[in-house]
């Protein structure tokens, strides 16, 4: 398949393995975040820790948006899912975050009119199939996702569809990556750049990490070479005594980000004052809300939300997990009462989350090579 | 009634989409609640067909149900998915399908022109795959108390000579074939119910899988350990099921599992697994290695033309389905969770 089969090549990935290998300094230890979940999902998908040497780290960042956010946000959500004659609609991720009283599916085997949509203008074309309901979409993403919301909005609008709404949980990238380097029991040597998030937002949002914490940064892809790869750039500039922005992803990523996709965030959003994000605690500009001028879509505003807050389980250390100071399989509940299943903490739910791709793909592991038997038919 | 009640450990409180769609929520629904009070105390792992001793004879007996939709989709049709779906059961627990019969549950205001292509569909379907049709039932309900037209199958068959399967009998060293490409059926249903603007040139593999089985047993019976056709959860899914009841780990080559482009795009597209995608007309072998050359070849020759070997079983780690990429990466491949697709079959 192409733009796959290529960056998953085993002698170009045995050439960029030996290259890092003889690169990475052996009294050294390296910590490298990445920032995306879906890195992290990748990461464990491909069994890229395998083939690291043991002085390179990996450390999950705080890029799962269903896992930063706070489970207040989808009791919100499921309130107005109750309400008369609304539609509750989200990304099939969403479906078994756990709320108060539990997730969207098990509301919606309950009754609650609850549907997976692949994305907010499928929601849209919900609205117009259905007069006389209203649709509320539940949107969720950094700004990867934030310019299909606002374009949808932007087509409810210019459409006149007034029966459709968005409840913006829209969060932005840097704050959180600034909060994880304000964190003070955090060491990282260098960041492995959100790629998708880079699509909209380009490069240069990333340059005052270079700069002012001298932390090298190299936007990545996510097959198994453009992950290698940018190790492979990391420890380059960490080498040279550098730090600097890099693009791996330039196939996808154009330095300046996509112009159009910012407009449309910018006429329809603006920043909130703050947010909480699950684990973090409250951030500073760290999330987008509806505009004034969106006000009849934003379901924050049509419906009474009852603006919950819950405090996390005791027990789960999501927050620890998420700033990469804990390992998932060290959190007190891992693997027992928090499972893919049945998941306590929101980083067990997403399959970007660090917890579900550490337990789908690591958990149990053990580190054999496998040689199948060489037999007639094999391809 | 002096029988001390049977524990149960089905803890969940209401039944939701995942508990139907074959994965680990199915499996917990089974064995933690209608097994303990069905079947008992029975210790045996559950297999496709259950085979029971009546005086000197045995047979084989299964069945299943079909609420797929949309009801027609590229490859075939819930008529076929009936018919093929119980045949399939029967073959892979080693036994030639003999007879079924057939439950209609049929949703007041079906077209009888609907009704009559689905009939039609399975008297083709067991013309082909050599069963007969021997009896049945339907039942009507009311507009909008069910989904069109749902079908019921039980089928029986005759045991075939000298096969005994079970997970208890697959040891280290054996070797795993699978059929043909995974994922045909569940990506065409998705693809077929319009909803993803996506479109690829894919088909169903709904086809009775009972002539390979049969060239299998005919050929290399006493190497023939355990057979499963993937159908919801995917091969991952039979596959787990098999770690865990033969307490063995199953030790997969990616690379060497047959996988469609159109399949492997729409899963790279939607975030899914093509190894816990359903299958209808495919089938999983373990084999002893020393009959692994002429299983396949047997299959070959039997017209199963992409079947191959794709892993081995290995003591270590135990209960687990390890996956190897080309270049040397390791992951665990666990059974699905949750249900990406509800109502492929």
């Amino acid at each position: 398949m192409k733009f796959v089969d290529e960056f998953r090549d085993a002698a170009v990935i045995g050439k960029a393995v030996e290259e890092i290998r003889r690169l990475a300094d052996s009294g050294r230890h390296y910590r490298f975040m990445e920032v995306c979940g879906g890195h992290t999902h990748a990461i464990y998908r491909f069994g890229l820790k395998d083939l690291l040497p043991e002085n390179i780290e990996l450390i999950h960042g705080p890029g799962c948006p269903v896992c930063v956010l706070p489970m207040g946000r989808i009791d919100d959500g499921l309130a107005i899912a109750q309400e008369a004659g609304v539609i509750f609609t989200a990304f099939g991720d969403m479906m078994r975050v756990p709320g108060t009283h539990g997730s969207p599916l098990e509301h919606k085997a309950r009754g609650v009119d609850v549907r997976i949509v692949y994305s907010p203008a499928d929601a849209l074309r919900l609205a117009e199939l259905n007069p006389d309901r209203h649709v509320m979409f539940f949107a969720i993403g950094f700004e990867t996702t934030a310019p299909s919301t606002a374009l949808t909005l932007m087509r409810a609008k210019a459409r006149g569809i007034r029966n459709f709404s968005v409840f913006c949980n829209h969060v932005t990238i840097i704050p959180g990556i600034r909060a994880i380097l304000d964190s003070p029991d955090m060491r990282i040597d260098a960041f492995l750049g959100p790629g998708h998030v880079s699509t909209v937002i380009g490069c240069r949002p990333y340059e005052w990490i270079a700069r002012n914490e001298h932390k090298p940064i190299v936007v990545s892809g996510f097959e198994p070479l453009d992950i290698l790869q940018s190790v492979l750039m990391l420890l380059r500039q960490l080498g040279a005594g550098e730090a600097r922005v890099e693009n791996q992803y330039k196939r996808v990523t154009p330095w300046e980000g996509n112009r159009a996709a910012l407009r449309a965030i910018g006429e329809v959003f603006e920043l909130r004052n703050y947010f909480e994000w699950r684990g973090m605690g409250f951030i500073s500009q760290s999330a987008l809300r509806v505009r004034d001028s969106y006000a009849d879509w934003d379901a924050e505003r049509l419906f009474s939300v009852p603006g919950i807050r819950v405090t996390d389980p005791k027990a789960a250390q999501c927050g620890e997990v998420l700033k990469g100071v804990l390992k998932p399989a060290q959190c007190k509940l891992f693997g027992n009462e928090c499972t893919p299943e049945h998941p306590v903490g929101a980083l067990m739910v997403s399959s970007e989350g660090s917890c579900a791709a550490y337990h789908n793909y690591e958990h149990r592991k053990s580190l054999t090579n496998i040689a199948v038997p060489a037999v007639k038919g094999e391809s | 009634m002096s029988a001390a009640a049977p524990r149960l450990r089905f803890r969940d409180t209401q039944i939701e989409m995942a508990h139907g769609a074959g994965g680990k929520a199915s499996r917990r629904l089974v064995e933690g609640l209608i097994a303990p009070l069905l079947l008992g105390g029975a210790s045996e792992p559950l297999g496709d067909a259950a085979h029971v001793a009546f005086g000197n004879a045995r047979i084989a007996i299964t069945a299943d149900s079909f609420v797929v939709k949309p009801l027609r989709f590229p490859g075939g049709s819930i008529g076929d998915l009936a018919v093929n779906g119980t045949v399939n059961d029967l073959a892979v627990s080693g036994a030639k399908p003999e007879a079924l019969v057939v439950t209609y549950v049929i949703e007041a205001g079906l077209p009888t022109e609907t009704l009559e292509a689905e009939v039609r569909a399975m008297a083709d379907a067991a013309a082909r795959a050599g069963v007969a049709i021997v009896g049945g039932d339907t039942k009507v309900v009311e507009h909008g108390k069910a989904d069109h037209l749902y079908i019921t199958t039980a089928g029986i068959g005759l045991p075939l000579p000298g096969v005994a399967l079970s997970p208890k009998s697959v040891r280290p060293g054996d070797v795993v074939i699978l059929s043909g490409p995974v994922g045909d059926h569940g990506i065409t249903i998705l693809l077929a119910r319009g909803e993803l603007d996506i479109v690829a040139d894919l088909s169903s593999d709904t086809r009775s899988v009972f002539p390979f089985v049969e060239a299998l047993a005919a050929n290399v019976a006493p190497g023939l350990r355990w057979m499963r056709d993937p159908t919801r959860g995917g091969a991952a899914t039979s596959l787990n099921e098999l770690a865990r009841d033969s307490g063995l780990c199953i030790a997969l080559q990616e690379d060497g599992i047959p996988v469609r482009d159109a399949v492997r795009g729409a899963c790279e597209l939607l975030g899914l697994d093509p190894l816990q995608i359903a299958n209808e007309g495919q089938f999983l072998a373990v084999v002893a290695p020393e009959y692994a050359n002429q299983a396949i070849d047997v299959l070959h020759g039997a017209g199963c033309a992409d079947a191959v070997v794709i892993g081995e079983v290995r003591a270590q780690p135990a209960g687990t389905v390890l996956g190897t990429t080309g270049y040397g990466g390791t992951r665990v491949i666990d059974m699905l969770v949750g249900d990406p697709l509800p109502r492929i079959c």
